[in-house]
């Protein structure tokens, strides 16, 4: 019972980096119709930034700069590569955000070197006593932040007057426009938030093993979240994050019990089986919108 | 067969539908592609063996690079699943044609056409395998789903070390024999180099032939028909679901055959090469070379398979970046980010990508001196 409370829980803080990263896929997908493949290098850059910071800032101090610093640059990014592609076909437009990906990544790489850097954490890999279970006191202050950064954002969109515009926007462009909501800020502002949240997962993941130039995979695990809870869903990232970190951690701790033919490491690529599973009984998501077609 | 009525002096005026969407409608075109096919020919005895052996890489990517355009270009479904496709044609031609060893199983038919048929058949069984789910999800949904199979036939490969070799060791690519001759090993006549640079060239004129021919007839309209706006393809009578089956097929049998010739070269593979990464590049190969064309799927795999070469060549004009992994710009750092940024600036400004180039250039040209 401890092993399985254990690697829940190790599910969950994982699935919070997840629903974090997931909900700035969303976020820039509702509004401009685009999976953005950069986000990957905005969750690097995010990590290595803090692992400059902190100890000139504290660690909180360097979180909350870097969140903001690389929520300019995603801003920026949005400003000069993605503007002048409004209105071409969106898998133009994903896979240019490769290429954003690519440069920023290899910019990156270059400020981390060969080693494994710290990010100054306080957790490290410590535990504490969890109900009964030894958990790792960083996974249960990522389930705590992830908590209230989603409800910052629920209310943001919920009663903010911004938040209502960046709704608007998502739901018809042109109409929002034609109601006077600035489409082009909304736009700006949605990867600015995107890239907030990825700087943030992205020093989630480095607390404990530090940052290296492989830490940028990690972002992926988020694909098969946005696609299991559907991509016009925040709440669907949410339950499409956690419900992945779940499932990748009891894979890793129970599959070699029960299913040892899938292989070892099978609970790093379980997310996408599932994806497939979930797809087959839902193409749109569990919480996605289905399309409706006219010609 | 008597050929449609043509009139002197006026080479591009049709009068038959067949005359218009003729292989190579234009005498400018028959005369550039013999001589283009001619120099390609002739290039073997001309330059030196490492770079014959870039070009027969360049040319195999090629053929990956038709086979998606087929898929992605005409078809208009993104797939991010080439790797995968590539790493079954790898796989099968490798254990087909390999001699059973104690770390890894092979099968010793070496003889060329059957192992790259086979490869190419089984990858298609397994793209038809997948088009189902494609037939279901449309735009990113798709994206990201054959982006998933990458990462599982990714585990499986590395699990499955009997017929991979594993991780970090690999096995022996594919057997290159052809009527008892082994192309891969020099003899008294050809380089080995030569001899892989011309079995890639013909092959890749051959795939190309039919590829060009495919997207020209009925197959290609409906393809078109699929991409342009599927729900109007559909009420105009075209089978969407066996056009996208077809697709699919079509385009995991060139990745097939791609992926058993592309480690031929090298001679060994690993199954950490098909990554994610792999399928990025094939699509940056169809999209900087021209979505939609197979001339401009080939222009992409050469000007792919040639930049790294290109960016080698840096340090001697550029002495501020570094040859070798020291120093504040390296060549990696700057092939991997030219990398990125040619994706970008293409889309941006070409979105036809080399071939929009070449049709700017040609229609320049043509109207010389008032080209307005």
């Amino acid at each position: 019972m401890d092993e399985f409370l254990q690697s829940l829980i190790r599910g969950l803080g994982t699935g919070s980096i997840y629903a974090l990263l997931a909900l700035g896929f969303v976020i820039i997908y509702k509004s401009t119709q685009v999976i953005s493949f950069a986000q990957p290098a905005f969750m690097l850059a995010g990590a290595v930034l803090v692992s400059y910071l902190s100890p000139a800032v504290t660690f909180v101090g360097a979180v909350v700069v870097a969140a903001v610093v690389i929520a300019v640059l995603a801003l920026g990014v949005e400003r000069t590569v993605l503007r002048p592609m409004v209105g071409k076909p969106v898998f133009v437009v994903a896979i240019i955000t490769i290429g954003v990906d690519v440069v920023v990544r290899v910019v990156t790489n270059a400020f981390i070197g060969l080693d494994v850097r710290q990010v100054g954490d306080p957790w490290g890999l410590n535990t504490v006593n969890f109900l009964g279970a030894e958990v790792q006191q960083r996974y249960l202050v990522m389930i705590a932040t992830t908590a209230v950064v989603t409800a910052a954002l629920f209310l943001f969109f919920r009663y903010s007057r911004i938040g209502l515009a960046m709704r608007a926007v998502a739901y018809d462009q042109e109409v929002a426009l034609a109601q006077g909501v600035s489409v082009g800020s909304v736009f700006a502002l949605s990867w600015a938030l995107a890239g907030g949240l990825a700087a943030l997962a992205g020093v989630f993941v480095a607390t404990g093993a530090g940052v290296d130039q492989q830490l940028w995979i990690v972002a992926l695990k988020a694909l098969p979240a946005i696609i299991i809870g559907g991509l016009e869903s925040l709440g669907g990232a949410v339950v499409g994050g956690l419900t992945v970190g779940v499932v990748e951690s009891l894979f890793g701790t129970y599959q070699n019990d029960f299913a040892p033919w899938l292989g070892p490491n099978f609970g790093l690529v379980a997310p996408y089986a599932l994806m497939l599973l979930v797809l087959l009984v839902r193409p749109y998501g569990l919480f996605g919108k289905k399309e409706v077609e006219r010609l | 067969m008597k050929g449609p009525k043509t009139i002197k002096g006026r080479p591009e005026l049709y009068t038959s539908y067949g005359q218009d969407m003729a292989f190579l409608n234009t005498r400018p075109k028959r005369v550039s592609v013999s001589g283009l096919v001619v120099i390609a020919l002739l290039m073997p005895f001309m330059i030196t063996d490492d770079l014959l052996q870039l070009l027969a890489t360049g040319f195999v990517a090629a053929i990956g690079a038709i086979g998606l355009n087929i898929v992605t270009g005409y078809a208009g479904q993104v797939s991010l699943g080439h790797a995968f496709f590539l790493a079954i044609g790898a796989y099968t031609g490798a254990a087909l044609s390999g001699s059973e060893t104690g770390r890894v199983i092979g099968f010793g038919v070496t003889s060329l056409p059957i192992w790259l048929l086979a490869s190419g058949l089984v990858a298609a069984f397994f793209g038809v395998l997948v088009a189902p789910v494609a037939v279901r999800l449309r735009g990113l949904y798709l994206a990201i789903v054959t982006l998933g199979l990458v990462f599982l036939g990714e585990h499986v490969f590395k699990e499955w070390t009997s017929l991979t070799g594993g991780p970090g060791i690999g096995r022996p690519a594919a057997v290159p024999e052809l009527f008892g001759v082994r192309l891969d090993q020099s003899n008294s006549v050809f380089t080995a180099a030569q001899m892989l640079y011309l079995l890639m060239f013909v092959l890749l004129v051959i795939f190309g032939v039919l590829a060009r021919n495919l997207v020209r007839s009925r197959v290609g309209r409906a393809f078109a028909a699929v991409r342009d706006r599927d729900l109007a393809a559909s009420v105009i009578g075209v089978d969407l679901t066996r056009y996208k089956v077809l697709a699919f097929a079509v385009s995991s049998f060139y990745a097939g055959v791609a992926g058993a010739l592309l480690f031929v070269v090298n001679g060994f593979f690993d199954p950490g090469s098909f990554n994610l990464l792999l399928s990025v590049q094939y699509i940056a190969m169809v999209l900087i070379g021209g979505a939609g064309t197979i001339s401009g799927a080939i222009m992409g795999a050469l000007f792919i398979t040639l930049l790294p070469r290109i960016t080698r060549e840096l340090p001697t004009v550029l002495p501020f970046i570094s040859g070798d992994a020291t120093g504040v710009i390296t060549v990696f750092q700057v092939e991997a980010v030219l990398y990125g940024v040619l994706i970008i600036v293409f889309l941006i400004v070409e979105p036809r990508g080399l071939f929009g180039i070449w049709v700017r250039v040609r229609n320049y040209w043509r109207t010389w001196p008032f080209s307005y």
